[in-house]
């Protein structure tokens, strides 16, 4: 009995070998709970692949890109979309767990409270980045064709994938914050429908009107897409998007990750 | 035995929390002593899930002292969650995962190793009879089994000190009977229990003290004799041949002399009064006779924590019952 409480020195606070082992824990059950829940996964993909073959097959003989074939446009800005909405998933994930208790059984743990943000947020990633794979080669599949070099592809990826993990922290604080996993839904596409459509995800800003084009232009969706099509496809300059997408995403993640911790606290 | 005996595992001074202009702690005193099993009964509503979830470090009061083996739970909670273990209603598990997947994982987030935390959730495992269900996802378990695990879950570490917040709640008896015993282990290896209940009868069972908390205090506290010595005298039950004739029944038993308002037992239909005079049960034989009630059964007894609350607050514990005499009453 006395055993336990002896393993424990009294240190008030965790070491960070501390918080990246409970972090591992907390990415490890993560993993475990989506492998067992296959059809979970594939609901992951419905949307996107809705959207690759309506815009491919449907809408897309109406969008002028110019130079470049639409598929070739379309799919930097699918994955960009496809991304996005993974990363709401952390937000839904948390407050289903919230509901469950299992939050609580957490909290109570004599655990770095951080890692059940860390561990979710990781292991989000990995499931964000086989879900971009996959992608990847059903856009190949209908005719995407990147003319970079692969370096410069596997250089968008990561960006893409960085943009996942910064939007998975807005999409915890979101959810800790309306704790309730149908309001966490409904939000989620409040916030993120606009990003995602008044951006160049799927048309070239150039003929949006003034107002919108506006909001597009200093979009994180725009850059991070514009600089994927430049890694990817040679459209246009990759450099500056490519940075300003960088500033976007070091500033989110300074604001949500702490406003996520603060919400889980309180949550 | 354990190594705290005889110091306080819980101290609660003047403990206070409200939600908005809900007041769900009203100035709350209460000392657990260690290696004891302690009962907190309340109806729904009367702030013992808040007060466990204070103690559990998972809520901030708004006044008061509340410390764990000493530890202050707002000045050290990390000290305080390496001492308590917590097992809720609500059963906190993972549905996807296995059982043995559930009490391992909480096992490393203890900082037991591999090996230690596989060795002691099969420990666990095999002492709440989940040993054959071990490698199944709990989405296949019973309310019981999994209410089960979470408390294996939660004494995986052996903490000195185990939150229980209403364990049986929703429970079939036999669920219930197996909690139990459970809650008896606890105690016999020196473990302080701080339990939370509806039910009477449990926590006369498992308690060796028993506060009654009700609008965020503690309005009686003692064991369970003590308690039922505060009515102050012996309860008259009484069983009809026909049901239908409660009404008349109970009219006729509230006339008793130094008689409380009678009870109606929702479940079974029997009527209990609670009675200070030596001839109440010839008495009420009389009055039932006038009335030409036919009785079954009638027996003059030791008072029920039931009694007890009842007299204490005013109002039944259990929330149907109270119904039940509101409808009489009318």
């Amino acid at each position: 009995m006395t055993a336990t409480t002896a393993n424990f020195t009294e240190r008030r606070r965790m070491t960070p070998a501390e918080t990246i082992a409970d972090s591992r824990v907390m990415a490890v059950r993560q993993l475990r709970k989506i492998l067992r829940r296959p059809m979970y996964v594939g609901y992951l993909f419905v949307q996107p692949v809705i959207f690759v073959l309506l815009f491919r097959y449907v809408f897309g003989s109406a969008i002028d890109t110019g130079r470049v074939s639409y598929v070739n446009f379309l799919l930097p800005g699918i994955i960009v979309m496809t991304a996005i909405f993974g990363s709401l998933t952390t937000g839904l994930g948390l407050t289903e767990d919230l509901a469950a208790g299992v939050v609580d059984r957490f909290r109570s743990l004599p655990i770095a409270r951080s890692a059940v943000l860390i561990g979710r947020t990781a292991a989000d990633l990995g499931t964000n980045a086989v879900t971009l794979v996959v992608m990847l080669l059903l856009g190949v599949a209908v005719g995407f064709r990147p003319s970079q070099p692969a370096y410069q592809v596997v250089l968008a990826f990561v960006l893409v994938l960085a943009f996942a993990y910064v939007f998975s922290w807005i999409s915890a604080f979101v959810g800790l914050s309306v704790r309730n996993p149908e309001t966490a839904q409904s939000i989620g596409f409040i916030w993120v429908f606009p990003l995602v459509f008044a951006s160049s995800a799927f048309v070239p800003t150039a003929g949006m009107p003034d107002v919108v084009r506006t909001f597009a232009e200093v979009n994180p969706v725009t850059l991070a897409v514009n600089a994927s099509r430049a890694l990817m496809i040679g459209h246009g300059d990759a450099l500056a998007p490519t940075l300003g997408t960088l500033a976007w995403l070091g500033g989110l993640l300074l604001i949500f990750v702490p406003l996520a911790m603060r919400a889980f606290r309180r949550a | 035995m354990t190594p705290y005996a005889g110091t306080a595992a819980i101290e609660i001074e003047g403990l206070r929390k409200a939600f908005g202009d809900v007041v769900a702690l009203d100035g709350l005193e209460l000392t657990v002593e260690a290696g004891t099993v302690f009962g907190l009964l309340g109806p729904n509503g009367a702030g013992k899930t808040t007060l466990v979830r204070i103690v559990a470090t998972l809520l901030q009061p708004d006044a008061g002292r509340v410390a764990v083996l000493g530890r202050d739970v707002l000045g050290e909670p990390l000290a305080v969650r390496r001492r308590i273990g917590l097992a809720g209603q609500f059963a906190a598990v993972d549905a996807e995962l296995t059982g043995r997947e559930n009490v391992e994982m909480v096992g490393r987030l203890y900082r037991l190793s591999g090996g230690e935390a596989r060795r002691r959730a099969a420990e666990v495992l095999e002492r709440f009879r989940l040993l054959d269900a071990a490698d199944r996802r709990v989405a296949t378990y019973s309310g019981g089994m999994r209410r089960r695990l979470d408390l294996a879950a939660g004494l995986i570490g052996r903490p000195p000190v185990v939150l229980l917040d209403e364990p049986t709640t929703g429970l079939d008896p036999r669920s219930r009977q197996e909690l139990w015993s459970v809650a008896d282990e606890l105690r016999r290896e020196g473990t302080t229990v701080l339990l939370t209940t509806q039910y009477l009868d449990e926590a006369d069972r498992l308690a060796q003290r028993i506060a009654v908390v009700d609008h965020g205090r503690v309005v009686a506290e003692g064991t369970a004799t003590q308690l039922k010595a505060m009515i102050g005298g012996n309860v008259l039950s009484v069983r009809l041949a026909d049901p239908a004739y409660i009404p008349e029944a109970t009219a006729a038993l509230a006339t008793l002399a130094g008689a409380d308002q009678p009870r109606v037992d929702a479940g079974d239909g029997e009527i209990r009064v609670a009675v200070r005079t030596p001839g109440a049960s010839v008495q009420a034989l009389r009055r039932l006779d006038e009335k030409r009630v036919a009785i079954a059964s009638i027996e003059v007894g030791q008072p029920s924590l039931d009694d007890v609350f009842l007299t204490l607050t005013g109002r039944p514990a259990d929330p149907e019952a109270d119904e039940r005499t509101a409808r009489e009453a009318a």
